[in-house]
């Protein structure tokens, strides 16, 4: 069950990558595990690490600047491809707790609010703006979840808009599944009880040839 | 009021609305594998939760699966362990599991529209981005991540904003070798891998009528390439002949009734779209992606770009480092490039009608020395089927491997991968940097160009060579399902 999310202060690091997928974000290698903890280690695995597992140098969130970074600010289409939620793992294990892109990933996306990840979507002038301030290091940014601004270092105001659901997800930091089972199960037995017998599915077959 | 085939779908499964845009939905069918749900189910553990409806929720091991003898052990330990998880975990939640050794394995998207368990009208998820593929039966089907999956688990329902609609108009007949696959690289070239983003995409048109059941898969498929949140085609009565008489379809009376409900399930005139995209598909020439995405698209015949065309800073460098990833030389020719492998296999283009189609171009030809060509059948199911037809022995006289199935080289889970810097044409869905292994260089194409191309060991354009009729394959045997789904298809019926 994630934690609330409310408020996040830290620095940002520019990722000046468009069409981010999540296979670059976290290699398939890396998704035979049973547990969803450590995963940070492997984020960005083969942009970090050359293919005998040696450091590769220069990778942003490897420079000392950068190592401290909860906020990543990257470009268009960020998390897109697989539905792997290890890719939010890493994010979130690595120490990253907001996105900022111009479009993300739709199961991305999802899997973000299902971990308190904050994804923020905004213009591809300011993303760019951005990034181009967090490039030069020691861009301290203020998000207020509720308020649904971003805070700059000269007292400037970003505002951004977040699904309402999203943003109440995120900041009750609710057990979903709790919910949906106090507060609609008498729903789902109704579905239930009138669901047609032609859209389940059949438990004796025919043998196939 | 005028609706989609989605609309119509939603509406019937809508339990309840929450503020202004988020919808409950309740799932008919759960499909999960070993990759995505060990979590998952650790989750419901801990919480002393149980699975809602295990009748409506099957299990399979398609993604870490070794493809080689079945009787040799799992050598991997990490997927070992996945691969046990997933059958301790289907015991303990009284899961139907389809596993390692099952008649009935394959990759998840082959199966549960081949076995019946993927019909139309119904609402069905699966822990994997491709889940898009079931829309090609009429199914409203959504890839979702493990925390998602773990609350269908547990309510056999899932939290859903409305996605938006798009259609994406196929108009014309595909000519001279070029296929579905051809259509849905041309369309991701097209649109971006951002275009479709929010939407979900209701294929539609003549030439999407035209469609085989199979090939409709194969653009419902790769449809989330495009960013598409999943994909769509109106039920038809194609759709009811490959359904048909699988295990899990409904039967008897069932099967009438279902049909009824199914008939119902057409857009009607007048329905609206957010966006709309049209395009002909009689003067496309096979595809085949040059680059690290998708979209990284170019006709067979067609040269690389150049960095210097693109005037935005962003799109060159993008330009420049695919370039450099995939070692090729800015403005050279894509056809000729030398080769080391080529996979047919994947979710996308592994079904029998893929199969039968690169056994008409490879017949009584050879693979070139040196090439390793390699054919992962979508199921156990497509490769007992391609057996007794006898399609496996053209397969091997030219020279393939014949492998039993799994999602293969496609993910590179399993031992089936690219070296560094290793080239390869695939038949499969994302060409990502490492995608097929650490430093691997994956080309997407149809099965027709990846089977031209490991005959010549070279990027190949499969214009050049004549197709084997159905009836000069001298099949040895094909049952009514075979004749009826995949090859009067194939013989312009």
């Amino acid at each position: 069950m994630p934690e609330p999310v409310r408020r996040i202060v830290g620095k940002a690091a520019p990722l000046e990558v468009d069409d981010v997928d999540t296979d670059q974000i976290i290699p398939a290698q890396f998704l035979k595990v049973l547990s969803r903890k450590g995963l940070g280690k492997y984020l960005f695995y083969r942009w970090r690490f050359d293919e005998e597992g040696r450091p590769r140098e220069g990778f942003v969130l490897d420079r000392k600047e950068f190592r401290d970074a909860v906020i990543l600010v990257a470009g268009r289409n960020f998390g897109i491809g697989s539905s792997r939620e290890n890719a939010v793992w890493a994010l979130m294990d690595f120490g990253i707790r907001c996105v900022i892109a111009s479009s993300f990933g739709d199961i991305f996306y999802g899997n973000s609010v299902k971990n308190g990840l904050l994804c923020v979507r905004l213009e591809e002038e300011i993303v760019r703006r951005l990034r181009g301030e967090a490039a030069k290091g020691g861009l301290t940014l203020e998000i207020d979840v509720d308020a649904e601004t971003i805070k700059l270092p000269g007292g400037g105001i970003i505002n951004f808009k977040l699904e309402p659901n999203v943003k109440r997800r995120l900041l009750e930091g609710l057990d979903e599944i709790e919910v949906t089972l106090r507060e609609y199960g008498e729903k789902i037995r109704a579905y239930e009880d009138r669901m047609e017998r032609y859209k389940m599915p059949r438990k004796s077959g025919l043998p196939l040839e | 009021m005028a609706k989609t085939v989605l609309e119509k779908i939603w509406d019937d499964h809508v339990l309840a609305v929450r503020g202004e845009d988020e919808y409950l939905l309740y799932v008919d069918r759960h499909l999960t594998h070993e990759v995505t749900s060990p979590i998952a189910f650790e989750s419901l553990r801990t919480a002393g939760r149980r699975v809602r409806r295990p009748d409506l929720t099957f299990a399979l091991m398609d993604h870490n699966v070794p493809t080689a003898d079945r009787a040799l052990p799992v050598r991997d330990e990490y997927s070992r362990e996945q691969m046990r998880a997933l059958a301790r975990n289907a015991r303990e939640f009284s899961i139907t599991l389809f596993d390692y050794f099952s008649p009935w394995q394959g990759i998840v998207h082959v199966v549960g529209p081949e076995l019946g368990l993927t019909v139309p009208g119904i609402t069905l998820v699966c822990g994997d981005s491709h889940t898009s593929t079931h829309g090609a039966v009429g199914a409203l089907a959504f890839g979702i991540g493990t925390s998602e999956g773990e609350h269908v688990f547990a309510t056999q329902t899932i939290w859903m904003r409305k996605p938006k609609q798009m259609e994406v108009i196929l108009e014309g007949s595909f000519k001279n070798h070029t296929t579905a696959k051809d259509a849905i690289l041309y369309v991701i070239r097209e649109l971006g891998t951002g275009g479709m983003i929010g939407h979900v995409a209701e294929f539609r048109g003549e030439a999407v009528k035209k469609m085989s059941v199979e090939e409709r898969m194969t653009i419902c498929n790769m449809a989330i390439e495009g960013g598409a949140r999943t994909a769509i085609v109106e039920p038809d009565g194609k759709v009811y002949s490959y359904l048909e008489g699988t295990p899990y379809a409904p039967s008897g009376e069932d099967w009438e009734e279902a049909k009824r409900y199914w008939e119902t399930l057409k857009t009607d005139n007048g329905a609206r779209f957010d966006k709309s995209y049209r395009i002909n598909v009689s003067g496309l020439e096979p595809q085949i992606t040059w680059g690290t995405n998708p979209a990284m698209c170019i006709g067979v015949s067609e040269t690389v770009p150049e960095p210097r065309e693109f005037e935005d800073p962003a799109k060159r460098r993008m330009v420049e480092r695919a370039l450099d990833y995939m070692g090729l030389e800015p403005g050279q020719r894509i056809e000729g490039t030398p080769i080391d492998a080529v996979f047919i296999g994947s979710c996308t283009n592994a079904r029998l009608s893929d199969l039968v189609m690169v056994a008409r171009l490879v017949k009584g030809r050879k693979v070139a020395p040196g090439v390793r060509a390699m054919i992962v059948p979508g199921s156990m199911l497509v490769k007992r089927r391609a057996e007794r037809m006898g399609l496996h022995k053209i397969f091997l006289e030219a020279g393939f491997e014949w492998r039993n199935s799994g999602c293969s080289m496609c993910i590179a889970m399993n031992e089936d991968r690219l070296g560094p810097g290793e080239r390869g044409v695939l038949t499969s869905n994302r060409n990502f940097e490492n995608r097929a292994g650490p430093g691997s260089r994956v080309h997407l194409s149809s099965p027709l160009t990846a089977a031209a191309s490991a005959l010549e060991g070279k990027i190949a354009d499969p214009r050049r060579y004549s197709l084997a009729s159905v009836d000069e394959l001298e099949l040895e045997w094909a049952s009514p399902w075979i004749e009826r789904n995949v090859l009067n298809p194939l013989r312009g019926g």
